[in-house]
């Protein structure tokens, strides 16, 4: 289904749902790749080439740079799916496509929609705002 | 919602005046239509948090602005950047990264911006008075301006906020708009004793404690006592914007918008009710902590930086003594305050004491502080927060008195007293 976009663009990659949500500054390092949070439960994964789903974005407006240097780099989320508008996502991703012109999409998706993400799945934002999955090869939506 | 948008508007995003306001246009627009604004609305200031580095990005995206002839057209100030340009020998960093974070400093002092060099605009002379809209960065800052001065500021960050400053213009959206600066969310202190809220090392575990619960929502806090120093706010604010999504909070008897608690809800009943008593803000103060060894290796005070009173208390809590051996000491300013220090002969006892004063920068943001060996204390629920992602250490949190009795006697000591359990 049809998402809420907030960045249009087009994106595919592994899923990765964050049961925290983030700041990416500060709570990731965009050398690495890697969520530097240590009381982020997910403290040490990879955000390398991920479809990333977070309901919402945290604290730091530093935020938007540790997105865009890490797409500068390659170590960091191809895409976004949020469960609420983020400023401080959205800029990133605008700014991403302005300097290195290069696509980042960012949705805000229902709950339902939001709820059936699993990490490790393969996800797919398509440029009219679909989040497809792909299960057992095939694609829902 | 369609975004409507004046001729100036236009002009800008056609690029008659010229590359850096087209870049920058572009960029306020798509954050509008992201948000669903239908318009945009004028500023009358900006504090740019872009001036700190990060990487090559943000000096490919400030030269895009100083290439394309950007000029700001609000007066606006620049958070810390990386270097302390004061005392340069502090930095301990890479020097190709040092030569890039001083030219990203110097790049956007071209754009226009004032040479503040700090994360507490709040604290120079010229502040936005109640009812301003500003375009602020700096999420300890948006959170002050909103809450204390009563001025509007969404959560802008990086990119957003220089591009605010070119255009003078951003979305009319998010805590801009009434709607949003509702409170949604009431924490109720209670049973609280009389001794902990006259103490300065209450606000920041209960702005910690207030931003891990209000999440995303505007909180509104009630029970502390009326009229919170603008220090004691300053901290409040600034851990509840690093635990939480942060940009408001009403502080009834306090905060302009919150003379009441009806009036900081909106006259509407709040979508949750959380009473905080003292077992729950003991274990917030805990919760900053993420060592309990008793070596010390260092102290970091000044997070946000620290104001003229601030810095006065530790001159004061100092007393003529000296730091131990192999413990550093740092105290973070902006080097406005620092000058008002200085006239009043503490920048003399201090580095006497053995305490290295930092300026226009913080010590979790770039390298200045020397080897810790032990653990690192602080007063700052923020530096607490980010310190051990940032620094890889771990870190001690308590209350100022705590940090310099500790950094005097070389070893972690903590006055527990105040934060027996319910």
């Amino acid at each position: 289904m049809t998402e809420r976009i907030l960045v249009e663009g087009e994106a595919s990659g592994r899923l990765l749902v964050l049961e925290e949500p983030l700041s990416f500054w500060g709570g990731f390092d965009p050398t690495t790749g890697s969520i530097v949070d240590r009381r982020h439960p997910q403290a040490g994964v990879s955000l390398a080439g991920v479809v990333l789903a977070m309901p919402f974005g945290r604290g730091s407006s530093s935020g938007s740079s540790g997105i865009v240097e890490s797409a500068r780099l390659g170590t960091g989320p191809v895409g976004f799916v949020l469960r609420e508008p983020d400023e401080i996502v959205a800029v990133g991703a605008i700014v991403v496509g302005e300097l290195y012109g290069r696509s980042m999409p960012v949705v805000v998706a229902d709950e339902q929609t939001y709820g059936a993400l699993r990490t490790g799945q393969v996800a797919t934002i398509t440029p009219s705002g679909e989040v497809r999955v792909e299960v057992d090869g095939r694609h829902t939506s | 919602m369609e975004l409507r948008l004046t001729r100036e508007d236009q002009a800008s995003l056609s690029g008659t005046r010229g590359e850096a306001n087209r870049l920058a246009m572009r960029i306020v627009v798509g954050v509008a239509a992201a948000m669903g604004a239908d318009h945009l609305i004028d500023i009358s200031g900006a504090h740019i948090d872009s001036c700190l580095h990060h990487g090559r990005s943000g000096l490919d995206f400030v030269e895009r602005l100083t290439d394309g002839g950007g000029r700001v057209a609000v007066p606006t100030t620049l958070n810390v950047s990386s270097l302390d340009l004061l005392h340069p020998d502090l930095y301990r960093g890479d020097e190709e990264f040092g030569r890039e974070a001083r030219e990203l400093m110097q790049r956007y002092e071209d754009l226009g911006c004032r040479p503040t060099w700090t994360c507490a605009p709040y604290q120079l002379p010229d502040r936005p008075a109640f009812g301003d809209h500003v375009a602020w960065a700096e999420s300890n800052a948006i959170v002050f301006a909103n809450s204390v001065l009563g001025a509007r500021t969404h959560r802008w960050g990086d990119f957003m906020d220089i591009s605010a400053a070119i255009t003078g213009r951003v979305p009319a959206a998010g805590l801009h708009l009434d709607a949003a600066r509702r409170g949604e969310v009431l924490l109720r202190v209670e049973r609280v004793t009389d001794r902990l809220l006259g103490l300065d090392v209450l606000y920041p575990v209960l702005g910690h404690l207030v931003g891990k619960r209000a999440g995303s929502r505007v909180p509104v806090v009630e029970g502390l006592p009326p009229r919170v120093s603008e220090d004691r706010l300053k901290a409040l604010g600034a851990a509840a914007a690093a635990s939480g999504a942060v940009g408001l909070v009403h502080v009834v008897g306090s905060t302009p918008e919150a003379p009441t608690t009806e009036a900081a809800l909106g006259d509407r009943p709040p979508a949750e009710t959380i009473v905080v008593g003292p077992a729950a803000l003991t274990a917030a103060r805990d919760d900053l902590s993420t060592g309990s060894g008793v070596e010390l290796g260092a102290v970091s005070v000044g997070t946000p930086h620290y104001s003229v009173a601030e810095i006065g208390r530790v001159v004061e809590l100092i007393a003529g003594r000296r730091v131990a051996a192999g413990v550093g000491f740092y105290l973070s300013t902006g080097r406005h305050i620092l000058t008002e220090a200085r006239l009043r002969g503490w920048e003399g006892a201090l580095t006497d004491a053995g305490v290295t004063i930092v300026t226009d920068t913080c010590t979790y943001v770039t390298p200045v502080m020397d080897e810790v060996r032990g653990v690192a204390m602080t007063d700052s629920a923020k530096w607490a927060y980010y310190a051990p992602g940032n620094l890889g250490l771990d870190v001690v949190f308590g209350s100022v008195e705590d940090c310099v009795e500790s950094a005097i006697e070389g070893r972690v000591v903590r006055d527990e007293s105040m934060w027996a359990g319910d």
